[in-house]
Parts: C-alpha cells; structure tokens; sequence
C-alpha cells in the first residue's frame, strides 16, 4: 500500500523537477531576449506560452489524485502539500518569464539606457541561480540551503530599487528614453516577483522537511524605493 | 525500525484544572507475569475527544479498560489512575459507582434484547428510579444527544435490535449517557459500521464534547484525524507520542509514530 504511493510521489517529485528545468531556461532565455533586443527568440518563447500551465495542470492533478486516494499523513502529507503549492509558484514564476518575452515583442523606442540593461541582466541572473539551487534543496532536501537562498532575495530586491532609480534618473536626463523605461520598470518588477516566488518555493522545502510554516518573504519593495 | 525501549518518547502535558483523568506509571501484567502495557503516563483533558491509536497488541484497549476497571478480573494493573482526586486504582473503590461516571461503548453494538426505551432506562429502573415522567424525560434527552430522537422516537416500543447497526450504536451512547457520566470510553466504536453511519457516529461524538470528555480507540486514522483533538500512539505497550492530533498527523516528533501513521510500519 506504502510502496504503491511512493511509487507516485517519486513520478510526481520527476514531473515537478521537469517543470522547475522549463522554468528556468524560460527565465533565461526571456531576459537574454530581451536584454539583446531579440525579438525572434521573444517570439518562439511566447509561441508556446501555455507549455509551463500544462504542466502545472498535470502536477496538480496527479497531486489531488494521490490526496483523495491515499489521504497521506505526516512527512508524506507535507511532501505532497508542498508539491501541490510549489507547482503554483513555478507556474507564477513561467508566467512572468514569458510577460517578459512579450514585452521584448512590445518594447519600442530607442534610445535604451545600457546601465538598466546591465542591472536586469544581473537581476535575472540572480533569480536563475536562486530557482536552481532551490530545485536543488528540494531534490536534496537541503533545509539550510533553501534559507540561504531565500536571504539572496535581498540582494535582488536591492538591484529592484537601484534599477527604478537608475530609470528615472535616465528619463531626467533624456526624457526620449521614457518610452523604453515603460518596458523596463515592467521587467524588474517582473523579475522582482520571480525572486519572491522562490522565496515561497524556499517556504515550502522548509515546510516540507520540518513541518514549519515560515514567511521569508517579509521586504516590501516599494516602501524600499524613494519615489 | 528503532528499538521501543531506546526509542524517545515525546508526551503531552495538562495544567491540573484542565484534567478531568490521568495515569501514572500504568502497567498492565496478565497471568502475572506476562507485561502488556509498561508505566503509561497519560493526562487527559476535559471536554475533548482523544484517539488512542496503534497497532493490534500495543496496548491501547488495555488501556482503555483499565480506566474503569475492566481489567480486574484479567489482569493486574499497577500504577495510579487520578480520576479528579481519587486514585481509581485503589481497593476499595466502589467500581459500579465509578462505571456511573466513566461509561463504555464496545466495539460492537450490543443492546439489551429489550425495547428502545428499556434500553434506556434499564440502569435508571436498577438504580431505583421510578417516576415515569422522570424517566420519559431522560429517555429523550439521551437520545436527542446521541443524535437519535428524530429516527426513532415513534418508535420508542419496538426492539432495539430491529435497529440498524449504526443506529444501534448511538443507543449503545445514549444508554451510556442516561446515567450522566462524565467520561465516556469508546472501543473502536464504529469499526462494525458502514461510512453513512460511521459519519453519524461521529457527528453525534463531536456535539457530545461540549458536555463529555471522550477517550476512544480506533485503528481507523482518518477517524482519528477527523474527530479527535488529541492522540496518543501506543507501540508493544509503550506510549510513545501523545499530542494534539493536528500535530501527530502533520508532523509526529517520533520516528516509530510516523511511520505508523504512513502505513510504511514493518
């Protein structure tokens, strides 16, 4: 009876890893995308924007199935629980990655302000790197692991304000740049909320493995930026 | 698997003012030599439901029956057993007086061969009563708390063994609450029942924890993460985690209880 249920939590930790391997390139290749100005890869990325959603779909399902069935209790029910949430993070995480794409569509107006461009490149560099090492605390149930990724969040949060800053800095001084800059505050803001949701997924290994239910998520941005 | 002797224990404890019921070092030995329970320290608090739950032979009905003294003419209980301020355990308890307060309801339903309101008022009539209003009243009054009235009071005259099994139970209830317990133990109590009655059964178990302090045994875990507000998991005699039911199915401190309740045990 056990077995019979492990068995379908180990199908359903591979499809939810899967998921978070899709996310990640999406991610990455939408900023590369739109840092490059590469509105051919923009486009393949948009073309099959519900992949990440369909997926989703799948996750939860086999995941309400196993819960209505087997009814898991303690370590696998929290397992389960985190999956189920989790999938919804990923899923949030897919969206903006693709918003991201299709605002490499939209962007229009030159000239660009190369200093923003570097920060979203970091920024999306930095959210990369947190959705990797927290797939991997998951894979490896690494509690301490997932903490520390949460605590990168500042770091992110930190590029967020100093990017709105840099914008209206470069809309002062070339008011031309403000059609671009409309794109760009919608970028770090997107990538801004992927940070977050990693933080929840990093909630949600923590919940999985001790039981506890933690809020990391605890900085508001816009208190942050001086506007 | 963890050795029970070596493996930690991890017990919930009451304030004083909140137990109504507590063991103290319980052992249970049969033929005298042979131990099925060793030093359970249990404290159970008012007005809420406990499950006792573990596997066949871990000394969790054992328990049970020790509370009112069915065990006396089986086995030899050691330890003390705090009903308020008496040591139930003691010699010279009157142990039919103490079955007025602490009432049972076995596993499988057994009315008395005797009408619905014979059933009822059999203990009452024993015990001297005889004014009919007196007992009319009572009559209604169990069997509205055990969530009965409505299905059987045209039909107070009939057997009760024409009842259905479920509803057979709840009489088994209502019986036990004509005499006013205050605590009242239940034996797998819905083991012999279909889920539409099982549903009942517990329905009836949760409106009765306004006025009752219920301490029941089941092997059924979803009965006891439905209706209970505290577990306690017995193990080959031992009790190894007793806290709110909440936690012992989220997340149990003891190796042994978790995998028991995952059903990954042996």
């Amino acid at each position: 009876m056990h077995e019979i249920f492990l068995d379908e939590l180990r199908k359903l930790n591979t499809r939810f890893m899967g998921m978070g391997i899709d996310v990640s390139e999406a991610i990455e290749e939408a900023t590369q995308a739109f840092v490059e100005h590469d509105k051919k890869l923009a486009q393949s990325l948009v073309k099959d924007d519900q992949k990440v959603s369909r997926a989703a779909t799948k996750v939860e399902k086999r995941t309400l199935k196993l819960m209505a069935l087997q009814q898991p209790v303690a370590s696998d029910f929290r397992n389960v629980i985190s999956i189920l949430k989790a999938t919804g993070d990923l899923e949030r995480i897919g969206e903006n990655a693709n918003s991201i794409a299709w605002e490499t569509i939209r962007v229009k107006g030159n000239p660009r302000i190369p200093e923003v461009e570097a920060i979203i490149k970091s920024m999306a560099k930095k959210v990369n790197f947190m959705l990797d090492q927290i797939l991997k605390a998951y894979v490896q149930d690494d509690e301490k692991l997932a903490r520390e990724v949460a605590q990168k969040d500042d770091e992110v949060d930190e590029e967020y304000v100093k990017a709105r800053n840099l914008i209206i800095t470069g809309i002062k001084q070339d008011p031309e740049a403000a059609v671009a800059s409309s794109s760009y505050f919608m970028v770090i803001r997107l990538l801004e909320r992927i940070g977050d949701h990693v933080v929840n997924l990093a909630q949600w290994v923590i919940y999985k493995l001790s039981g506890e239910l933690v809020d990391l998520n605890t900085k508001d941005t816009d208190e942050m930026t001086e506007l | 698997m963890q050795n029970v002797n070596e493996a930690p224990t991890f017990i919930h404890q009451f304030n004083k003012d909140d137990q109504i019921i507590s063991t103290q070092d319980l052992s249970v030995f049969y033929g005298g030599t042979v131990q099925k329970l060793f030093n359970a320290s249990l404290q159970f608090k008012k007005k809420t439901i406990t499950a006792l739950i573990g596997g066949s032979g871990s000394g969790k009905s054992t328990f049970l029956r020790c509370l009112n003294r069915m065990n006396d003419k089986v086995a030899r209980v050691d330890g003390e057993i705090w009903y308020h301020d008496l040591d139930i355990n003691k010699n010279n308890i009157n142990v039919y007086q103490l079955r007025k307060n602490i009432g049972m309801v076995f596993q499988k339903p057994n009315p008395f061969p005797k009408s619905i309101r014979e059933n009822i008022t059999y203990a009452l009539k024993a015990n001297g009563e005889k004014n009919k209003q007196k007992l009319d009243q009572i009559v209604e009054e169990s069997l509205r708390a055990a969530a009965l009235w409505d299905e059987v009071k045209d039909k107070l005259d009939k057997s009760a063994l024409a009842m259905s099994g479920g509803q057979q139970q709840r009489l088994c209830i209502a019986r036990a609450l004509a005499i006013k317990p205050e605590i009242i133990l239940l034996d797998e109590p819905a083991s012999a029942l279909d889920p539409v009655s099982t549903s009942k059964l517990e329905d009836t178990l949760k409106q009765l924890r306004t006025d009752y302090t219920m301490i029941m045994v089941t092997h059924n875990m979803q009965q006891a993460s439905r209706i209970s507000d505290y577990t306690a998991f017995f193990h080959l005699g031992h009790v190894l985690e007793y806290d709110t039911t909440e936690n012992i199915f989220t997340n149990p401190k003891g190796e042994i209880t978790e995998d028991y309740i995952r059903g990954s045990f042996g």
